[in-house]
């Protein structure tokens, strides 16, 4: 789970990092009264949206006066914003935060994330900072500093301070500088952090370290113990597709094609959608039904699929275990009769009582594609679809 | 045969009067799996299905002799229960519980190394299906059914994928020696790599199926390690080729967020270490049966 850039910034400053001092805005008006409460004579005006790369799609503005920050206010709030990380979509900008602008001296890089080949927390620093991180290792492969963190006893000073020496931060501020990733570390461990980017972390030129931008992101399996976390999600920066799905306990993720899923099992469900693919199709979704496929979770399911409305044909693929096809089937039969599919339906039965299962679809009367191999369920969807596109054209 | 499960060995349940605990260790009792009890604290000196229970995994091995606990105790209090194994002396540890935070799983891996190698315990998952040596014994969740015994060991992350292949080569009358699946989390306790190597050296495999997916750098571990270590041939799938970046599809660890955790990266990866690829979903049972007719020809 991802959250915004001040929510990361106000949890960061209590693990003694330091911030510019800063406001969050909802109107033009506030976001002017943000600026004189902080003083000064030059502000950023930035758009707190979840992703990064916000400044090339314009925003985050540099502001010298009143008049200024309303106008970059005013362009940013309700617009869409559209980066490389935000899909063609964009998000939706509601809140902003206005911050002191910062004297730079210097740029860094600062990355905290949970690295799957050691199992343990990496941090990642470079000197080069501002840039992205896949941009450094490109360009600058040798200013990456890497060091892991035993678990059993945690980050170590020394491991800060020499990641602090690596990047040639000034004596004077390597105490500063081991506080900085000593805090981080301590934020990733109470939170469940999965990661967590300060780029840049700036030297300004009165002598301090400040974290000028902050990423953070959550191990949704760890929320359960972390509600402070789980309040800070913001609905209106995913997609709402997504939300309709999750807030049902779907894991569901939506894409861009037309046949619409619903599947038993991540794997399974994946390997779907690429038989889908193969068969000449573009899935619409990623929906794994889990492992009680009840005729409520039927139901729910075809009911989140079909709120996409570029769902021009379904495909149900279950592989029953600990399920039943001839329950299964009967739930699919309900949801259809429940929630109403005005598209061609392709279902897939295997696994136990896959006989009785598929018996039931065929006598219910119903206008169901059955299909028997999962190669032969994909190509019936993607033929379901075509004709169904064909007729519709015509 | 099998690698690290058979009909002898003597498994526990955690989580054992649960409801979930219960549902499958009945099943996993009439599949013939040699169950000696169960884990529940504070209920110890119950009997349920029939069964012992006891408040401490330390307790159920001292009575039983248990040398395997297969794991579904709720997610908060999961990576608790898998210490307690790996400390009461468990060899062989199958976590099926789904939702573990990653850092508890970092916490795991990082206790488990406290014993020496030679007894350190086995952990398979956890977000998994568990493992099945057919015919013999079954500690997980799968159908067993739908497995035929035979030569043919299967590791993959998914639980119905698995099941999707096992059918396919069931179909054609190919046997599996030991199917595992080791999980679909970021973080957890057998790689690839570990079971390719326990493979390897069972006599009883011929020829291993290898089901990977999106996401995390465990796919080509392997790969490079069967290359330059593996005798016997390794055929391997690879899930999620219409998988878009940065998004997580379903298990937590399915997520292509660097260079080289991409479906189309591995199997290019993969293929350059010689392993044969399954092309589609659908062609599992075909390529292993290919692969078979070819050992068979050799021999």
């Amino acid at each position: 789970m991802d959250i915004h850039e001040y929510q990361a910034k106000e949890l960061l400053s209590r693990y003694q990092i330091h911030i510019p001092r800063g406001g969050l805005a909802y109107s033009p008006e506030q976001a002017a009264y943000r600026a004189s409460e902080i003083g000064g004579d030059r502000w950023v005006v930035k758009a707190q949206i979840h992703s990064g790369a916000r400044g090339k799609a314009g925003g985050i503005k540099l502001c010298s006066s009143d008049h200024e920050i309303v106008a970059a206010a005013d362009a940013m709030l309700g617009a869409k914003l559209v980066t490389h990380q935000t899909g063609p979509q964009g998000k939706l900008v509601s809140r902003l935060y206005v911050e002191e602008a910062m004297d730079i001296e210097r740029e860094i890089y600062l990355g905290f994330v949970l690295d799957r080949k050691s199992e343990r927390i990496m941090i990642v620093a470079s000197s080069s900072g501002g840039m992205e991180i896949e941009e450094i290792a490109e360009a600058e492969p040798d200013s990456i500093i890497r060091a892991t963190v035993d678990p059993g006893v945690g980050m170590q000073d020394f491991q800060a301070r020499e990641i602090a020496f690596g990047l040639g931060i000034d004596n004077a501020l390597v105490g500063r500088a081991t506080q900085t990733l000593m805090g981080c570390y301590r934020a990733f461990v109470d939170y469940d952090a999965s990661m967590l980017e300060i780029n840049p972390l700036v030297v300004t030129r009165r002598g301090d370290l400040v974290a000028l931008d902050a990423k953070m992101s959550f191990d949704e399996n760890a929320l359960f113990r972390r509600p402070q976390i789980a309040e800070m999600r913001d609905k209106s920066q995913e997609d709402p597709r997504e939300t309709y799905a999750s807030d049902r306990g779907l894991s569901y993720v939506g894409l861009d094609g037309n046949i619409g899923c619903i599947i038993n099992g991540a794997g399974l469900a994946m390997a779907t959608m690429d038989m889908i693919k193969i068969a000449g199709g573009e899935p619409a979704n990623f929906l794994d039904i889990g492992g009680g496929a009840s005729p409520e979770r039927v139901a729910k399911s075809f009911r989140a699929v079909l709120r996409d409305k570029n769902v021009e044909t379904i495909l149900v693929n279950i592989f029953a275990g600990i399920n039943r096809c001839d329950w299964v089937a009967e739930g699919v039969i309900k949801a259809l009769r429940e929630v109403g599919v005005p598209v061609p339906l392709v279902v897939r039965l295997s696994g136990t009582n896959m006989e009785e299962g598929r018996r039931i679809l065929a006598e219910s009367g119903e206008n169901i594609i059955i299909a028997e191999t999962l190669a032969e369920a994909a190509e019936k969807a993607v033929s379901a679809w075509r004709s169904y596109t064909a007729t519709k054209a015509a | 045969m099998s690698i690290l499960l058979d009909k002898n060995t003597r498994v526990i349940v955690q989580g054992f009067t649960g409801k979930i605990g219960s549902f499958h260790a009945e099943d996993m009792k009439r599949y013939g799996t040699n169950v000696v009890g169960g884990v529940t604290p504070g209920k110890g000196g119950h009997t349920h299905l029939g069964l012992p229970v006891f408040n401490t995994v330390k307790g159920a091995v001292q009575e039983t002799g248990a040398e395997a606990s297969i794991v579904f105790v709720p997610p908060p209090f999961a990576a608790d229960s898998i210490m307690e194994a790996a400390d009461a002396g468990i060899r062989l540890c199958v976590c099926i519980t789904d939702g573990i935070p990653s850092q508890d799983m970092t916490r795991v891996k990082r206790y488990m190394r406290r014993y020496r190698f030679e007894d350190r315990m086995t952990l398979i998952g956890p977000n998994c299906a568990g493992m099945i040596t057919p015919g013999e014994a079954l500690m997980g969740i799968m159908p067993g059914s739908i497995y035929l015994p035979g030569r043919i060991g299967i590791v993959g992350r998914s639980g119905t994928l698995g099941y999707e292949a096992a059918s396919q080569m069931k179909a054609l009358g190919i046997g599996v020696s030991t199917s595992v699946g080791i999980g679909g989390d970021p973080v957890n306790g057998s790689s690839f790599k570990d079971m390719l190597e326990l493979f390897e050296k069972d006599p009883d495999t011929d020829a291993v199926l290898m089901i990977g997916e999106i996401g995390g750098p465990q796919e080509a571990e392997a790969a490079l390690w069967a290359r330059d270590h593996m005798k016997k041939p390794l055929i391997a799938y690879i899930a999620g080729l219409s998988a878009p970046k940065g998004r997580r599809m379903g298990h937590a660890g399915a997520i292509i967020s660097a260079f080289r955790e991409s479906a189309q990266e591995k199997v290019e990866i993969l293929k350059g270490a010689g392993v044969t690829i399954v092309p589609t979903p659908s062609s599992f049972g075909e390529t292993v049966a290919g692969v078979v007719a070819a050992m068979t020809k050799a021999a």
